[in-house]
């Protein structure tokens, strides 16, 4: 599967667009994939501190549960509603219209570039 | 890595071919899915689905004292089969503790089919060859040689029928007879672990792709190909217990609610265990729990009643059929139905009312 370059990645799978100072976070395909049908996000509220690496949220499939790693710090500016209530788009679209949430970021973590990432999920 | 050591299903060139997703299931790699889990599961609800089963173990007793050699090795008299029924049953240790829960086809007066878990066969290999000593009755395991194909759900028997030789609603429920397909010989069993109508076919290994092939271009869009993912939710929404989770060596047949299984006064391994707990009762219950929103109490889950530990979950998801949590749980007393309980799910405390079983009942 293709891994979109215009933006970065984390070793958990997830996907960050940085503008400015918002970052759009989402899970990747690969995440996805593996997860299998997603059957309910939970997703951190509107105006919570996160703090990147930490965990923020939660992400349930069929057959398990992955916990959401923050990756970035700052507060919470919105929630995907979307995908809290139908989050099979996860699974459909995990790259647009299945983002998870935006954060004003004070920090970030560990990034990977596209190419780093697609490495890490072909071994 | 381990992939190597994996044993693999005589049907895995096929499965690769359609995409599907491979899972370790017991030493052997097998589908997990080929597309969806829940478009699997309603596929087999609604349509009808095809699983390769080929894991499962597939042991032959035969001999003319091949039904004693079963009946002291299990907790139900097999010899009271007739030729062509099949019985579910299990296979414990002298303490009663369950080893395997398996089904037995009485093929022939002298001949007997068991179909194990895959995690089990060798320990039921082993136990009853060892059980049988003494007794005029060879111990066969036949997996290697062989395929298990399931087709399951609503249109299966509108699917295969055509394919046989034979009128299928002479096959009645836990019947098996041997047929053909494609001039293959097969054993063709109304077995199945969805809660669906549906068939299990036992075939020549090197014949599994083709059969394979004819099912599917049989079905056509009706006929999904199904991974072991969907098997273990439709199972689970089917209130049927999975061997390592409901079922397994620290528990009796009466504490997974199988009491009925067990045939009394006769001499067979474990008996004397199961009279004394028969005689006691069970020392925990198996119930089943349903909840409300999204969140899947899962294995290992803490149940509490008034914040007290009462128990703990044995397999537990949200129920594509239902789209609300289901879940089995090992309790320490029974509950009627209409309890409400709470589950720990991860630090939250989620309602599940205590419900009688199955989930899921397929309609007449």
């Amino acid at each position: 599967m293709s891994i979109p370059a215009d933006r970065h990645y984390t070793k958990e799978h997830e996907w960050v667009i940085l503008q400015e100072d918002v970052a759009t976070v989402g899970v990747t395909a690969y995440a996805a994939e593996e997860l299998g049908d997603v059957v309910y996000v939970d997703l951190p509220e509107v105006g919570a501190q996160l703090t990147a690496g930490e965990p923020c949220g939660e992400i349930e499939s069929t057959k398990s549960v992955s916990e959401l790693y923050a990756p970035v710090s700052g507060e919470v500016q919105s929630v995907n509603e979307a995908v809290t209530d139908n989050p099979e788009m996860v699974n459909e679209d995990p790259y647009d219209a299945g983002w998870l949430f935006t954060v004003k970021v004070s920090g970030t973590g560990d990034f990977l570039d596209a190419e780093a990432y697609g490495e890490l999920t072909t071994n | 890595m381990t992939q190597a050591a994996l044993n693999s299903s005589p049907l895995q060139p096929v499965h690769l071919e359609a995409g599907a997703r491979m899972t370790d299931f017991a030493g052997w790699s097998m589908p997990l899915r080929y597309t969806s889990d829940k478009a699997e599961h309603h596929a087999v609800r609604r349509h009808a689905g095809m699983f390769d089963l080929s894991h499962m173990g597939q042991i032959e007793v035969s001999g003319p004292q091949a039904a004693d050699a079963l009946d002291v090795s299990l907790v139900s008299a097999v010899s009271r089969l007739k030729i062509g029924r099949a019985r579910y049953t299990m296979l414990v240790a002298p303490d009663g503790g369950i080893l395997d829960d398996l089904i037995v086809y009485r093929l022939a007066d002298q001949e007997f089919l068991v179909v194990a878990n895959a995690v089990n066969r060798l320990t039921v290999l082993d136990e009853i060859t060892r059980r049988g000593e003494g007794f005029q009755a060879a111990v066969v395991d036949r997996t290697p040689h062989r395929a298990l194909i399931a087709v399951q759900g609503p249109e299966a028997a509108r699917i295969l029928g055509p394919l046989l030789p034979i009128q299928l609603d002479q096959v009645r429920y836990y019947s098996a007879t041997l047929t053909e397909i494609d001039r293959v010989p097969v054993l063709l069993a109304r077995t199945g672990y969805t809660g669906e109508d549906g068939f299990e076919l036992s075939l020549p290994a090197d014949s599994a792709i083709g059969v394979w092939h004819t099912i599917q271009a049989a079905g056509g869009a009706d006929l999904h190909l199904c991974g072991l993912a969907a098997r273990d939710s439709l199972r689970l929404e089917a209130g049927m217990p999975l061997y390592g989770q409901e079922l397994g060596p620290g528990i009796t047949p009466y504490e997974a609610g199988m009491g009925r299984l067990v045939h009394g006064d006769r001499r067979f391994v474990g008996a004397a265990a199961l009279a004394e707990r028969a005689a006691e009762g069970p020392r925990s219950h198996l119930v089943g729990l349903t909840g409300t929103g999204r969140r899947a109490a899962r294995q290992g889950y803490r149940v509490l009643r008034d914040g007290d530990p009462v128990g703990t979950i044995t397999s537990g998801a949200l129920s594509p059929t239902l789209d609300h949590p289901i879940a089995l749980a090992r309790l320490d007393r029974r509950y009627p139905p209409g309890q409400m309980l709470q589950v720990d799910v991860r630090g939250n405390l989620q309602p599940m009312e205590v419900v009688d079983l199955p989930f899921y009942r397929r309609p007449d």
